[in-house]
């Protein structure tokens, strides 16, 4: 103990030089906008700060997996481009982007059966920037945009800093419900609201991982079209199935309906930041307007770095390479997970893309256990930021897109132990004396509600108590009935705001 | 430059703080420089040692807040390599770190603080956590403050109103740590007394009175999202009364053996003082009260944090270090 005598307590110096005045340390704090109040700190993000670190196997971000690609060939071939074309390259560009990519952009996508012109192609700034455009030129504050649900975080986060409204609309393992589609548009109706679109991941979804059937396709697009609803395609990963030919993107079969966004953030790299809209020429013309007032133009040097990728490297042949290399991924994640899971969890079974969708054992929180499994040095995305209103709890999405197999399997063994240490707590702080408030009651409406003509199950397709059996109705058991619809559906059916999206934690 | 050679400003680490050491390790690093040292930023990981071997600091800033930074660990790994370091010593920490053990030291010392049970999590379960909580209420009543026995930032923190919000702060709280103090809820007005020792003995700054905006509780959000926090510096409170905080947070640096600064966290409640928790890495992020405190003291950052580092490379080699 330091020796030094006791001072004389209250020791403070003279009030004479200080300020009584109230410091709340952010001068601008009265300017804000509304819509910036929900801007604020985040346990969840701050754990995500652990998460970064290499001690812990993340399995929260969908980050490419960069490495596999011929990073000397596209070093050289950038130099070449600047030595070669840098008075352009480096200069200001169109607000629609460089012609030659546009054309290069509907070679990728006529492997989707898309036939498009480059006139009808608006760079943007990843397709992220693509769905903040749109959004700002159709949607008004409160305004209601259909979403699945879950629906991908950066999405609802666009939404809700446009303060639109959020309607679910619930999926099984085939994708959207169709039923459950025009359940809603009718709901709405009958309400004096329509919406301004559906927002829709259809092929290996974000975060669920499944991808919507081709008949489901068709009733889709005929049930938004007989409502005049235009649908928004959102299509990362419509590239990198594991099957054989890619999916047919919905925009193939309505041109004049669908607005398309596609990116080459998962095919090449997301640091180059170029992604697109297809739409109709009205919608074109405004987006064009709403990007050179948003950015005035887009990097003319990653425009020109994936233009010349796609015309001097074997892109096609990489995009193979991707895919051999995340389905052996998703592979390993599938393996470990059967292999490990407690009872009670269960999993879909993607066919493309960076994510499987876990439903937890009931009663487990995956916002509230995130903590502790930071603490066993691996890190998920709990559900509750797929859902605009605090769904989702009960569910989590696992990437295994970028860590190495055996990393993977590492990841998967330590979330099974957390589990099973939730599981564990939650018997101990059980409804039998002490009725937990943060998870969904059995008797919500979120697992109540069915939609009868969904000739399948609920996204919950895998669990460790049927051993990869297909659940076939969501009625059949009790373990399915805990497995079914909660998370996946909009309980009110309702408007929804945005709380949790607005603060969005930034995983891709 | 100074003539004190390059210092390390420990940042980081791996609890759910990281975040806010991080930032804290910035601010440190940065006022360092203004006051000319030469500051770099190092992280608690396996480049550490290696690193310090291969170029000794002359002293090291421990920013690093949570487990491994304010429960010894580190601060005994410094010890080992023999690397002078600014604040108190690894036994002092753990003390001070674990919540249950400093409310014993400051209440045998004759300071209030709340009433309390500390219970590790294998008590709810081989016993029953019904039971047990119970026994908990009737004992304590109730509004009651839940959280970890070991942690910082409000992590795992909540206040509990009624009996039926318990389990979920419960497991909020065991979400962050294995034992859980629950405390009586004391309401009133928030204070931290940041206690700096440049050399003259243990001296209480300005007490900083918080008051989180709409009246809600001083959590995460709160805590580290500008503006939504008031902050008084000095604190709105009559001269006897903060000359009392003052001397409970001298105190509690003093009879828990703390070194070079510390936070003390108290509720002034009426007439009475009541001691919370002391700190031993306090936060120095933008709305940290510590940084507050210096300002309204008419301190700067950098300087302080300067002879902070002076101090530490003086008392090298001292059989206490």
């Amino acid at each position: 103990m330091p020796s030094e005598q006791p001072p004389p307590v209250g020791s403070a110096p003279s009030p004479s030089r200080l300020s009584p005045r109230p410091a709340r340390v952010d001068p601008y704090l009265e300017r804000y906008a509304t819509r910036a109040r929900g801007m604020v700190a985040s346990e969840i993000r701050a754990l995500f700060a652990v998460a970064a670190r290499p001690e812990v196997v993340s399995l929260a971000g969908g980050m490419p997996y960069i490495p596999a690609l011929p990073l000397d060939a596209v070093g050289e071939m950038a130099a070449q481009l600047v030595a070669d074309r840098g008075a352009v390259a480096l200069q200001y560009g169109s607000g629609q982007g460089d012609p030659g990519l546009r054309e290069g952009i509907c070679d990728v996508m006529a492997l989707e059966g898309i036939r498009a012109h480059p006139d009808e192609i608006v760079v943007t700034v990843g397709s992220q920037q693509a769905l903040d455009l749109l959004t700002r030129i159709f949607v008004d504050p409160g305004d209601v945009v259909l979403a699945e649900g879950p629906s991908y975080v950066g999405a609802l986060g666009t939404f809700a800093s446009y303060e639109a409204s959020v309607v679910h609309v619930p999926m099984d393992d085939q994708g959207l419900i169709p039923a459950a589609l025009a359940e809603t548009i009718s709901r709405l109706a009958a309400g004096g609201r329509r919406p301004k679109f559906l927002y829709t991941c259809p092929s290996f979804h974000n975060p669920a991982g499944v991808t919507l059937g081709r008949p489901r396709r068709a009733a889709v697009l005929d049930l938004c079209q007989r409502a005049g609803l235009p649908v928004v395609e959102d299509n990362p990963y419509g590239l990198l199935g594991f099957g054989g030919e890619p999916e047919r993107a919905l925009r193939a079969d309505d041109p004049d309906g669908v607005i398309y966004l596609g990116t080459f953030s998962k095919t090449i790299a997301p640091g180059l930041r170029v992604g697109w809209a297809l739409a109709p020429p009205g919608v074109r013309d405004k987006l064009v307007l709403a990007a050179e007032s948003a950015v005035l133009c887009h990097s003319s040097l990653a425009q020109l770095m994936v233009r010349e990728y796609l015309a001097s490297q074997p892109w096609r042949e990489q995009v193979k390479v991707f895919r051999e290399l995340y389905r052996e991924r998703r592979d390993a994640m599938l393996d470990a997970l059967a292999a490990s899971m407690p009872e009670g969890c269960r999993w879909t079974t993607p066919g493309g893309g960076f994510y499987v969708w876990l439903g937890l054992p009931a009663g487990v929180d995956a916002k509230a256990m995130l903590p502790r499994a930071i603490a066993g040095r691996v890190a998920y995305v709990p559900g509750t930021g797929f859902y605009a209103g605090g769904q989702g709890g009960d569910h989590l999405r696992l990437s295994y897109c970028f860590p190495e197999p055996s990393r993977i399997r590492e990841g998967v063994r330590r979330l099974a132990d957390v589990i099973a240490a939730e599981v564990d707590l939650r018997s101990t702080f059980g409804p039998s004396r002490y009725r937990p408030t943060l998870t969904v009651p059995p008797s919500s409406p979120v697992s109540s509600i069915t939609y009868p003509t969904s000739s399948t199950s609920p996204i919950s397709v895998t669990s460790s108590i049927t051993s990869h059996t297909s659940l076939s109705s969501p009625t059949t058991s009790t373990s399915q009935e805990a497995a079914g619809p909660a998370g996946l559906v909009d309980p009110a059916g309702g408007v929804q705001n945005l709380p949790d999206a607005a603060a969005a934690d930034p995983v891709p | 430059m100074s003539d004190l050679g390059h210092v390390l400003v420990l940042a980081g680490g791996l609890s759910a703080e990281r975040a806010v050491s991080l930032r804290s390790g910035d601010r440190i690093r940065d006022a360092l420089c203004d006051a000319g040292v030469e500051a770099v930023i190092a992280d608690a990981d396996a480049a550490l040692i290696p690193a310090i071997t291969a170029d000794p600091p002359a002293a090291v800033f421990p920013a690093i807040h949570g487990a491994c930074g304010e429960d010894g660990s580190i601060r005994e790994v410094l010890a080992l390599l023999d690397v002078p370091y600014v604040g108190s010593t690894a036994s002092a920490s753990r003390s001070a770190y674990d919540k249950p053990t400093a409310k014993a030291v400051l209440g045998a010392a004759g300071v209030c603080t709340p009433a309390s049970v500390t219970l590790p999590r294998e008590t709810f379960h081989d016993l029953g956590a019904g039971a047990v909580l119970e026994r908990v209420v009737a004992r304590l009543g109730l509004p009651l403050f839940i959280k970890p026995a070991r942690g910082g930032s409000a992590l795992g923190a909540t206040r509990v109103l009624t009996e039926a919000e318990l389990p979920n702060a419960m497991m909020g709280c065991f979400g962050y740590g294995d034992t859980a103090l629950v405390e009586q809820y004391v309401s009133g007005t928030e204070v931290a007394v940041s206690v700096l020792d440049l050399g003259d003995g243990p001296q209480a700054l300005p007490a900083v009175e918080i008051q989180p905006v709409g009246g809600g509780s001083y959590d995460y959000a709160a805590r580290y999202t500008a503006g939504q926090t008031e902050f008084y510096t000095p604190a709105r409170l009559p001269a006897d009364v903060a000359a009392q905080v003052a001397g409970v947070a001298v105190t509690a640096h003093r009879v828990l053996g703390l070194r070079d600064l510390s936070r003390t966290d108290l509720i002034v409640s009426g007439d009475d003082v009541f001691f919370l928790e002391v700190n031993v890495a306090p936060g120095m992020t933008e709305t940290s009260t510590l940084p507050m405190a210096l300002a309204a003291a008419g301190l700067d950052l950098g300087v302080t944090c300067r002879e902070l580092l002076l101090r530490a490379v003086a008392r090298a080699g001292l059989p206490w270090r």
